[in-house]
């Protein structure tokens, strides 16, 4: 009987880490003077209480699937990818360059075009640091963060020399042709969800179907559980590992897709809240598995979004907490250790 | 999900009604601040001043929010709308399709707009003459400056910064024909108007090429610069709100932009029916640019400096100096 109360409490973790770390981030709220569950209310109600709320939480949802994705894929072969921010800066910048250059191309194939640019774009940028690790041995990490800010300085440049916007002070390019546009799904109102989010869904089924199904992924997987024995097993590591990074840089290169094609029609500097490190945490909470990513991004959306209006009907609380909630969030589900602790003494 | 969807709607409409039943009498302003945010002790402070006081001064009820990014400045703007707010106020050229588009759609709202023009029937907007207030204030900087060389650091590297940049060279040419301005931007992005540590960065540089004064239009990326001016026992000169009072002994002056009163003045008509639409501009001669004295910088200002600069303010005025404006370039 215990042991199936447990079996049961080990299946839940994330949701029970996830629930801590809310209750974590309410007392917050109560500490700063409001009735957390009031603040729960706005926090449900605005990220799903209409059509508008619940489309503008999966818009900000679907570049976190990608971004999610993206890191997950990397983890499993053993790197870290904190180069997702950098890689969907190119890959949205991509997406708006052939939307710009080329604006004859017939509408059924453009966005098919410029998310091809946008995912290419995209891995290359991740397969560079990939490559660097694979042949030079130099470390991801680092070289993932210098590539986010030459991806920075390079969109700027491209930006504000090449593309201009002509007509706004805002540093953006102009908008792609009207052939690009993806359709939106116009039963969330004026919210700018795009079928891009089925291109999320669509990742989700193809990540989990190469990581589980495939004998790339397999020996991906393999790489990156230990790396000698995938060597011993005649896996060539350094093709893995920039595969790896490769993909993971093109998934995240997507978040073109969704922004660019799907929302502000051209490439903003600055467009992201830093989806690209949102990502990390998308991943981790989803345990690096494709569907655990997918829940994980809801989540953060609902939460991204939900901060804004908690901001607009509380005194107190600003758009800070959002981060404050999502630390939480990530803390409690990093106590992996707890687990383990609980493990060791119910075994003995 | 449809049912979900219903009782969504059902507590949306159910809190609209409580709200509106107790608030009914006021007057519901909603300002949406620039991602510097409201303690930018400058451009976004200068802002909410203004509602605040309009909120002591009129009664209304005053809410503000910062912006999370780029996409929920509209989000934000149409969540003010529905929720029956009579008076929007967008601050910053970042806002400005969020105003437009919004103010479509919600034709019964008032809406205004700080820093860029959008045309419509609800839509007020309000702009500022820049270019004589840094005009003034490179005057200032030429007359004080032992150096003969001029600092100047931008926030975000876009058209209206580049109109101050215009402004405060020739405004310092014109006392010093060989005066040299240093000029430096702090970025590109929205985030160029709330990085103090670049700002430092830069003004450090420029004085350590000989730059004294350094004029900072850089929202809150300019205290920084303040820092490093008290570092290095130089001056700076602040913009916007009055900052003199950041470092006292170390900022010359102030260019001043009163969007305080400018936005003081839009609720004001606001609650008194008087609302118009249409672009308001604010300059030197109706005292929506200015340059600040007060008791932190009366002491660094000699009178003869301050009887030269009001002498040079009222040649503008006048129409007898003509200043360069970035914006008619082209």
């Amino acid at each position: 009987m215990r042991d199936s109360v447990w079996k049961i409490l080990r299946f839940l973790r994330p949701l029970i880490a996830v629930s801590a770390g809310l209750a974590a981030g309410l007392l917050v709220t109560a500490l700063a003077g409001e009735n957390p569950l009031h603040v729960l209310a706005i926090l449900g109600r605005s990220a799903f209480g209409s059509r508008y709320d619940f489309g503008m939480t999966l818009f900000y949802a679907t570049p976190l699937i990608f971004t999610g994705l993206s890191v997950a894929l990397a983890f499993h072969a053993g790197l870290f990818n904190i180069g997702a921010e950098g890689q969907l800066t190119l890959g949205a910048l991509a997406a708006a360059t052939v939307g710009i250059c080329f604006p004859g191309v017939p509408a059924v194939i453009a966005p098919f075009l410029a998310g091809l640019a946008a995912f290419a774009a995209g891995a290359l940028w991740g397969a560079i640091p990939g490559w660097l690790r694979a042949r030079r041995g130099s470390h991801e990490v680092i070289n993932t963060i210098m590539m986010n800010f030459i991806a920075v300085g390079l969109s700027s440049w491209v930006t504000l020399y090449l593309l201009k916007n002509p007509d706004s002070q805002n540093p953006e390019t102009q908008a792609v042709a009207p052939s690009y546009l993806i359709k939106h799904l116009d039963f969330f109102g004026d919210a700018p969800l795009s079928i891009a989010l089925f291109v999320a869904l669509a990742a989700v089924v193809a990540i989990w179907i190469f990581l589980s199904k495939s004998t790339r992924g397999f020996e991906l997987r393999s790489v990156g559980q230990s790396e000698g024995a995938a060597r011993a097993a005649g896996i060539s590591v350094g093709r893995m590992q920039i595969l790896a990074m490769a993909l993971a840089g093109g998934l995240a290169g997507l978040v073109g897709v969704s922004e660019v094609l799907g929302n502000a029609t051209r490439f903003k500097v600055g467009f992201s809240p830093e989806y690209g490190f949102m990502g990390i945490a998308v991943a981790l909470l989803g345990r690096s598995r494709p569907l655990g990513v997918l829940g994980a991004a809801l989540l953060f959306g609902a939460l991204h979004k939900g901060t804004a209006d908690l901001d607009m009907e509380t005194e107190n609380i600003t758009r800070d907490l959002s981060l404050i909630l999502q630390g939480l969030v990530i803390l409690s589900v990093a106590a992996d250790g707890l687990w383990a602790w609980l493990d060791r003494r119910r075994s003995p | 999900m449809k049912k979900l969807f219903l009782n969504g709607v059902g507590w949306v409409s159910l809190f609209a009604w409580v709200c509106g039943g107790a608030l009914a009498q006021e007057y519901k302003v909603g300002l949406i601040l620039d991602k510097g945010g409201k303690d930018d002790k400058s451009f976004n402070s200068a802002a909410f001043r203004g509602a605040t006081q309009a909120k002591s001064d009129l009664k209304i009820f005053l809410k503000y929010v910062e912006a999370t990014d780029d996409n929920a400045f509209e989000t934000l703007t149409r969540s003010f709308a529905q929720k029956d707010f009579d008076l929007i106020i967008g601050i910053g050229v970042s806002q400005a399709e969020a105003i437009k588009k919004v103010s479509a759609q919600f034709p019964s709202k008032k809406f205004v707009i700080v820093d860029a023009e959008v045309k419509a029937p609800n839509v007020r907007a309000l702009l500022f003459e820049e270019h004589e207030g840094s005009f003034l204030v490179g005057a200032i900087a030429a007359m004080m400056s032992q150096s003969g060389t001029l600092g100047f650091i931008g926030g975000m590297d876009i058209p209206l910064i580049r109109r101050f940049e215009m402004g405060y060279v020739a405004g310092a040419k014109k006392i010093n024909p060989k005066v040299k301005v240093i000029s430096n931007y702090v970025g590109i992005s929205g985030d160029a108007w709330n990085n103090p540590a670049k700002g430092k960065e830069l003004a450090v540089s420029q004085y350590g090429a000989g730059a004294d004064i350094i004029f900072a239009p850089a929202g809150a990326s300019n205290l920084g610069v303040f820092d490093a001016a008290e570092e290095k026992k130089k001056f700076a000169i602040g913009v916007d709100s009055n900052q003199n009072w950041i470092k006292p002994g170390y900022i010359l002056t102030s260019m001043l932009k009163r969007v305080d009163h400018a936005v003081f003045a839009a609720i004001e008509d606001g609650v008194k029916g008087k609302f118009t639409s249409g672009t308001q501009r604010f300059g030197l001669a109706n005292q929506g640019i200015d340059y600040a004295v007060d008791q932190y910088n009366e002491k660094l200002l000699t009178p003869k400096v301050r009887a030269d600069a009001e002498k040079i303010k009222a040649e503008i005025v006048a129409g007898k100096i003509k200043v360069p404006d970035f914006y008619l370039k082209k």
